[in-house]
């Protein structure tokens, strides 16, 4: 009944109006989850040594996002507040059973390789964090655009350290040589070019994002911190 | 096998959860502006991380695994080929943070300055990363006997205490430096990170009893060759 009174009350909003938009552009530049919310750093860097790992990786969160968003935001007047952390843990638990039993049935290999991480996902602070943030106080379409808009910005980042990572480290995008072949030292490496094997490892991971960091800020002055 | 001082020692250096894995770094980077409340929540996890991993093992070895329910009747078929899995993360995720709400009413009770210094991050340490990836990496390894796992608990706990005391340490110090404006807080937060994972992959290089044997056999036959 309080449902049908309020509809009336307010305009109905198109599904695509100026707002919603926005929940969507945001967090890809300006207010991106993992450089500006500092939000979901632990499994964005270990899986970014090639970009498939990564764009399977961000695909995952953004389906767990999504549907996480909507079951939270049909449930928010339901879930009593001094128990929902652990409510939001079982919704994404499930969620996240899934993708990995899918990943494991579809994709052996790269589930294989991504080992612990598809379990993490589900102490991604992004998810929690956009779970308390939004969902528990937005209705389920704004909730929707907003998992789609974080997912998206989270699954960028991904991307974008993995290319790096792997173009520098490996010499390949998405498994495709692109310097050349390795081993039989055709195209660069025969002028004596060699993948820098530093980029492989963890520590390189964490100086790239500081390094996007740094870009970003000094583009948009207003990001700066005091200290 | 390994020892059980290997593992814990491993789980310490060479496979540290920030450096090595950047498990926990969500709370890393948000909490350790200052040494005491590093400390604080350090020391929280090492606690957290202690007390779940050996439950979670107990929970994997006698419920989840593939013929784990044997020991209800070792002569039913049914018991002995269920596989319980793939409930593995729903149940792993329900005793972390039904223990992280009991350390927080701990905490609450007996130690009111730290909770009011940790504040909002004590609920979060339930989305630590670094307390379930020990969980699932535990399960991952499979350890053999409930003490190996809890030596690598602890391990990675104090690892992680490590780990966040001295960014602390550093930030506190970083205050007093000229770093470039775009990159202060954050960006010199992951840089120096970074840097310091390079210091510990040092450690990558100990030797642990296991790997000695298989390299002398190898010097033998080399010498065995030359000989003649």
């Amino acid at each position: 009944m309080s449902d049908i009174a309020e509809n009336k009350k307010t305009p109905k909003e198109p599904l695509f109006s100026k707002k919603n938009k926005k929940l969507v552009t945001d967090p890809l530049t300006d207010n991106n989850p993992v450089t500006i919310q500092v939000l979901g750093i632990c499994s964005a860097l270990a899986i970014t040594v090639q970009v498939k790992q990564g764009v399977v990786m961000g695909l995952a969160v953004i389906f767990v996002l999504v549907l996480g968003n909507l079951i939270i935001s049909l449930l928010r007047n339901l879930i009593p507040s001094r128990i929902r952390i652990i409510v939001q843990l079982v919704v994404v638990a499930s969620l996240v059973i899934i993708v990995d039993q899918l990943l494991a049935a579809f994709m052996p290999d790269v589930s294989e390789q991504l080992s612990v991480f598809v379990g993490l996902i589900i102490t991604n602070c992004i998810i929690m964090g956009r779970f308390e943030a939004f969902a528990m106080a937005n209705k389920p379409w704004p909730s929707i655009m907003d998992g789609f808009g974080n997912g998206l910005g989270y699954a960028g980042l991904l991307v974008l350290v993995a290319v790096f990572r792997e173009l520098f480290g490996s010499g390949t995008l998405y498994g495709f040589p692109i310097f050349g072949d390795y081993i039989t030292g055709s195209g660069l490496y025969s002028i004596g070019y060699v993948n820098n094997n530093m980029m492989i490892l963890p520590p390189m991971a964490l100086i790239i994002v500081g390094v996007i960091i740094w870009i970003q800020r000094s583009r948009n002055k207003s990001l700066i911190e005091e200290h | 096998m390994e020892s059980t001082l290997d593992i814990f020692v491993k789980a310490i250096f060479s496979e540290n959860m920030i450096f090595a894995y950047f498990l926990g770094m969500c709370s890393y980077l948000a909490v350790s502006k200052t040494v005491k409340t590093a400390v604080g929540l350090g020391a929280a996890v090492i606690f957290v991380l202690l007390v779940t991993v050996p439950v979670n093992y107990l929970l994997e070895n006698y419920l989840l695994k593939e013929g784990a329910l044997s020991w209800l009747d070792p002569n039913s078929d049914t018991l002995a080929n269920m596989d319980l899995s793939f409930l593995a993360f729903i149940m792993f995720i329900a005793v972390v943070a039904s223990i992280v709400q009991l350390v927080e009413m701990l905490v609450e009770k007996f130690a009111p300055a730290l909770y009011g210094a940790l504040g909002i991050f004590l609920p979060l340490i339930a989305v630590n990363c670094s307390i379930l990836g020990g969980a699932l990496f535990m399960q991952d390894r499979q350890y053999s006997t409930i003490l190996d796992a809890t030596a690598f608990s602890l391990g990675s706990g104090i690892g992680w205490f490590i780990a966040i005391v001295a960014i602390a340490a550093i930030r506190e110090k970083i205050r007093y430096s000229n770093v470039p404006a775009p990159l202060r807080g954050l960006g010199i937060t992951f840089i120096i990170t970074g840097l310091m994972g390079i210091g510990f992959m040092a450690f990558m290089g100990i030797k642990y009893g296991k790997d000695e044997a298989p390299e002398k056999v190898a010097i033998t036959t080399t010498i065995d060759i030359d000989k003649p």
